[in-house]
């Protein structure tokens, strides 16, 4: 993969009108140019708190996160029941659905072809951060 | 005018701290970062600290030790660093709009709004907000001068109790921590001037601030005598928060290896002298005087030594890059000779001035082509930005895998937060 230097927040506009310049008479759809959909902003609301993380594995596929897509992980949100988080558990990161049952909290994979996670009683569990967005590639560029 | 309130806010032991953030392995174990070309350790964690490892020791001393020891050791990883730092800094900003980024893990911040009672919860709660939000832990020290705040600093890190907050602006942690503290602790006293302060009789910092500041004015010149007045809460130095305009600019490297042929050193200058010349652009700024230098090192004593300076003039102020590198190569040819081992080199400027105000040449005399140079400028820039730094570089600086000179980051992690291909990768497994 090509090395490409990316700034987190930096508005990368994708052009909604790309009229090229013309000569004659000019487009009546100038006086209609919309501002440009800034992706960035969709995707990461709180810049300084938003870190970008690749998916290994298939936990994780009915919560619609794919091998290799890219997560977007907001550690400024404090987790909810059915949201995916990255969790260390005993020093090890890793993906989990977050559910809170009463004072309980329990964390599943997302895939029926995975056994029930269970954790050791003593674990050390810390949540990293929380999942607020995911992009993925439909077709790569290999 | 009302009092003033600073604050020192700092991240425990920075760069460590970062490279833990993304390896949740890290987390309790002994942990230090190295100086450029691996030279020595210039961060440790607390269990680093526990094990003897002191500040700025040399990395071939403590190699064994750190191996047999189970330490972490990694090549520091600026774009990594420098990242976080950003985004540490903007966090300061929602809490006070006044900052000075003193460092790249220390920031002033101008509180002064804040009424007394309420300034060490509102740190308290900036600290929340920066170690979980980008995981950082930080220390942060309130004071009437920056002088003060500092040593709250350094009083939030050595006592836990105080949970990472010191403020000095209530009288009574101020009379508790002044007579407890020693001179030596206080912002830009060095050894000399503790042993100086000893002479006159001064034990704590409480000591110091009752100095008569005639005295201590000639005890340690202009220097002592702004301390004293820092100290009792009269500020002399306000926040910095404007960056003063570049006068000069320089751009040095140690050798990983040394360079004994001139074509190699050329090479290398012209690589110092382009990044000189991106540096100037991003400013606007430009030079008609490049310093060049070279030397060998004093740790082969047994080698013959060597140092040169020279200075190349230009016929006019410019920062294209084609022109720096030019000059840069042109000093290294003038004044080589071969038989020695060079370990570092470097290009100075020192007389720098705004492009669009500098006199031009006369026609046909040594003027250049700013319209076409300043063109391919801004292609360059835009490639370098666009593909990462060195991308697209003037040929005199020659293919990037025969860069044999260049810095070593032999133990550095992954630019976790600016490179695609190098994010970090979580397990869904």
């Amino acid at each position: 993969m090509q090395a490409i230097d990316i700034v987190i927040g930096y508005p990368m506009p994708v052009p909604l009108l790309a009229t090229p310049v013309r000569a004659g008479f000019p487009s009546p759809a100038d006086d209609f140019v919309e501002e440009e959909i800034d992706l960035q902003r969709l995707l990461i609301v709180n810049r300084p708190a938003t870190f970008l993380v690749r998916v290994a594995g298939d936990s994780m596929l009915l919560a619609h996160l794919h091998d290799g897509d890219l997560a977007v992980v907001d550690r400024s949100l404090t987790p909810r029941t059915g949201d995916v988080v990255v969790v260390d558990i005993d020093g090890e990161r890793s993906f989990k659905v977050w559910k809170r049952q009463g004072p309980r909290v329990t964390l599943h994979f997302a895939n029926p072809r995975f056994p029930e996670f269970s954790l050791a009683p003593d674990a050390l569990v810390e949540v990293w951060g929380v999942v607020s967005g995911s992009v993925c590639a439909r077709r790569r560029c290999e | 005018m009302s009092a003033r309130a600073y604050a020192l806010s700092d991240g425990n032991s920075f760069y460590c701290s970062c490279e833990r953030v993304f390896d949740a392995r890290l987390a309790r174990l002994p942990v230090i970062v190295l100086s450029n070309n691996d030279g020595c350790a210039i961060a440790r964690t607390t269990e680093a600290k526990a094990l003897g490892i002191k500040m700025g020791e040399p990395w071939f001393k403590i190699r064994d030790m750190c191996r047999s020891q189970g330490v972490r050791v990694y090549s520091s990883n600026y774009a990594l660093y420098g990242d976080m730092s950003a985004r540490v800094n903007s966090i300061y900003r929602d809490f006070s709009p006044r900052i000075e980024i003193y460092s790249i893990d220390e920031s002033f911040l101008d509180i002064s709004d804040v009424r007394e009672r309420d300034r060490a919860s509102l740190c308290r709660d900036m600290r929340a907000t920066v170690r979980a939000w980008t995981g950082i832990p930080t220390c942060v020290g309130i004071g009437s001068t920056k002088t003060l705040a500092k040593l709250a600093n350094h009083i939030a890190k050595k006592v836990p109790e105080l949970e990472g907050v010191c403020d000095l602006t209530d009288p009574v942690q101020y009379d508790h921590w002044m007579v407890r503290v020693a001179p030596e602790d206080i912002w830009g006293v060095g050894v000399a001037s503790a042993r100086r302060l000893e002479a006159l009789g001064c034990e704590s910092v409480a000591d110091v601030r009752d100095l008569d500041p005639r005295i201590a004015r000639k005890a340690l010149t202009v220097v002592g005598e702004r301390l004293v007045h820092e100290l009792r809460g009269t500020a002399c130095l306000d926040l910095e928060t404007m960056a003063p305009t570049r006068k000069g600019c320089a751009v040095t490297r140690s050798f990983s290896e040394r360079v004994e042929d001139r074509a190699t050193m050329e090479q290398a200058m012209a690589t110092h002298a382009s990044r000189l010349g991106e540096k100037l652009r991003r400013e606007g700024l430009a030079t008609n005087h490049v310093a060049v230098f070279f030397h060998t090192s004093e740790h082969d004593r047994d080698r013959p030594q060597r140092s040169v300076s020279t200075v190349v003039t230009l016929p006019e102020a410019t920062n294209d890059t084609m022109m720096l590198v030019k000059a840069a190569t042109h000093g290294v040819r003038k004044t080589w000779r071969d038989g020695y081992r060079y370990s570092k080199a470097g290009v100075v400027t020192t007389d720098l001035m705004p492009l669009a105000a500098s006199q031009r040449a006369m026609p046909g005399l040594g003027q250049l082509d700013r319209e076409m140079g300043a063109a391919l400028m801004e292609a360059l820039d835009a490639c370098n930005r666009r593909f990462g730094r060195g991308a697209v570089v003037p040929g005199a600086v020659g293919f990037a895998p025969k860069r044999s000179w260049s810095t070593k980051f032999k133990m550095r992690s992954p630019r976790y937060t600016t490179r695609l291909d190098e994010l970090p990768v979580v397990a869904a497994a």
